[in-house]
């Protein structure tokens, strides 16, 4: 039974209230996202993916419109309880540290929540196995690579056990193996755990490995759906100013150069095989 | 204007307990109107080098020859005003340096740093803003209405307003989203054409690399350890893997493909496009046999 963790009716938020002439943020967004989902949220800059993420935990609250958290309408006395359950990641590695060791960034949350001394430590442990950072815990955050800060992030995160880890592009500024560890890491946390992850990214490759995907343009839901549904889409994505995933792409230029191609492939092996069986293994 | 690092050496806060290496004995020439790309994993010493290119930061050992002039650890320099002139930087999030009034102020304030008549700056400022395809209302508006793909253009064009003659990119692209990304690769690559500038692209990206660069230099623990065209760097995949490095996006599907077809195409694959002519190519080859 699905059951839903977050939902935005008909939500609609400015920044400039008294100017008119400025189009709002987000304009009448409606979606849900329910328990154990991993949903990735794209869109070009300036589409409404960051603000989206600051309604959702409470950073902002919309115009009209209600933002539901666990069932009840986000407000002012429900926010300190409805963020303890929800981790949150960011996009810069080197804004987001407090401790002056690896274990102690980890604890800093759980100090703050007043979780006793020995769940503490067991809990730093613990997160930090979980996102293979265990062998750095006295390590000073800022001597690790961004893929390893971000990791302690999330780990960080989830030593508080939250419902839900949202990822605001927390992938934008690594670089590829970075990006590779901590997607892996998140994929690894799920398998694990019933863990709710929402990720806002315009990396594709990183949009396909949700379940689910929401298109943002210039404020609005565009389309949400599997990966698949929405990478169909094809030229309108690239309209929209996104992109398309490598195999899907080549498929593409290949048939414009006249190759005869089955689909667009969303996987490099589904391509490979397809081009392997009608046309060379004859 | 060439530039070479002969034997650079620099240790960040020298001579004090907290001496850092960041680069050893680096050589490399950047000959005049090449499109060079500098990759490396993070910490590589990528981003020192790049400081060293308008001397930013002096070597601690070793040569730096920016044009005529020549930079060393131990002499004063009077020219560097003059470098910095010629050698424009483009450092990450360019953005955050961004604090004038308004768009068209803001891209004036360096080139009127440097002696230029207010009309001439005011000028080069407009022909900028149309240059990097922003809209031509955003010139009196605060750069800070502007979306974030805006900023950053307003910022490279400050840069290249003070026409600089070597224009280095320290990850321009980051955070952008994919067609953002795309636009301002090709305006670096257009200006590199078209007006013959030359250009240091340091970047993650090895797909950036092989697509633009006509030379790449890898660098590893603050050393230069390769250096050459795209064709041949990319050709040794486990030498790459030594240096936490990737083969670019294409090149790794052309050697999938090769695998399963025990057959290898005639030319390595710089880019996604090519590597559909290749294959077409190879097709049609085959269908006459």
């Amino acid at each position: 039974m699905k059951r839903e963790i977050i939902s935005l009716q008909e939500v609609t938020f400015t920044y400039a209230e008294e100017d008119t002439g400025v189009r709002p943020a987000i304009q009448n967004v409606s979606y849900t996202i329910n328990d154990g989902e991993w949903v990735a949220i794209v869109g070009h800059n300036g589409s409404g993916k960051s603000t989206l993420a600051r309604l959702m935990n409470g950073l902002l609250f919309p115009q009209t419109g209600t933002v539901r958290v666990f069932g009840e309408p986000l407000n002012e006395q429900n926010l300190w309880d409805t963020r303890s359950k929800m981790g949150m990641v960011f996009q810069n590695p080197d804004n987001q540290f407090v401790g002056a060791t690896v274990q102690d960034d980890v604890a800093f949350a759980l100090e703050n929540n007043g979780i006793p001394f020995e769940e503490m430590v067991e809990r730093v442990q613990a997160s930090l196995v979980k996102v293979k950072m265990s062998d750095f815990m006295n390590s000073e955050p800022h001597h690790l690579s961004g893929g390893q800060k971000q990791r302690v992030a999330i780990a960080g995160a989830i030593a508080l056990q939250p419902k839900i880890l949202l990822l605001d592009e927390a992938t934008s500024m690594l670089d590829p193996q970075g990006r590779e560890e901590v997607l892996q890491t998140v994929h690894q946390l799920r398998k694990e755990t019933d863990l709710t992850v929402i990720s806002i990214t315009h990396d594709l490759e990183e949009a396909l490995l949700a379940d689910r995907v929401i298109v943002m343009n210039q404020g609005k839901k565009y389309a949400a759906g599997s990966p698949q549904e929405i990478f169909e889409r094809g030229q309108e994505l690239i309209d929209l100013g996104l992109d398309l995933p490598f195999a899907m792409n080549m498929s593409r230029l290949l048939r414009a150069q006249g190759v005869q191609i089955g689909a667009d492939h969303m996987s490099e092996e589904e391509l490979v095989n397809d081009l392997w069986t009608s046309h060379f293994n004859k | 204007m060439d530039i070479s690092l002969q034997q650079v050496s620099y240790a960040y806060a020298k001579d004090t307990p907290f001496e850092k290496r960041a680069l050893y004995d680096v050589d490399l020439l950047i000959p005049s109107g090449s499109y060079q790309a500098i990759i490396g994993h993070t910490g590589s010493g990528k981003s020192t080098v790049l400081q060293h290119l308008n001397a930013l930061l002096k070597p601690t050992e070793g040569v730096i020859r920016i044009g005529s002039t020549e930079v060393v650890a131990a002499k004063k320099n009077k020219k560097l005003r003059e470098i910095r002139q010629k050698v424009g930087i483009v450092f990450q999030f360019p953005e955050h340096q961004l604090f004038d009034e308004t768009v068209l102020k803001d891209i004036m304030f360096g080139p009127m740093n440097f002696g230029v008549p207010e009309e001439e700056a005011r000028q080069r400022a407009i022909e900028l803003v149309r240059l990097l395809g922003l809209p031509e209302e955003v010139m009196e508006k605060s750069p800070f209405d502007l979306s974030g793909g805006q900023m950053r253009r307003v910022a490279i064009a400050g840069v290249l307003a003070m026409n600089p003659e070597v224009l280095v990119l320290d990850e321009p692209t980051a955070g952008l989203d994919p067609r953002g990304r795309k636009e301002i690769m090709e305006l670096f690559y257009r200006l590199h054409q078209e007006k013959g500038l030359t250009t240091v692209l340091v970047t993650h990206s090895m797909e950036d690399a092989a697509r633009y660069a006509d030379r790449i230099a890898i660098m590893h623990n603050g050393q230069c350890v390769l250096q050459g065209i795209p064709q041949e760097i990319f050709s040794d995949e486990d030498r790459l893997m030594d240096y936490r490095l990737e083969l670019p996006q294409s090149i790794k599907f052309q050697k999938k493909l090769e695998e399963m077809m025990g057959k290898k195409l005639s030319t390595l694959c710089l880019t996604e496009e090519t590597l559909a002519e290749e294959l077409a190519r190879l097709m049609k080859k085959e269908r006459e046999i």
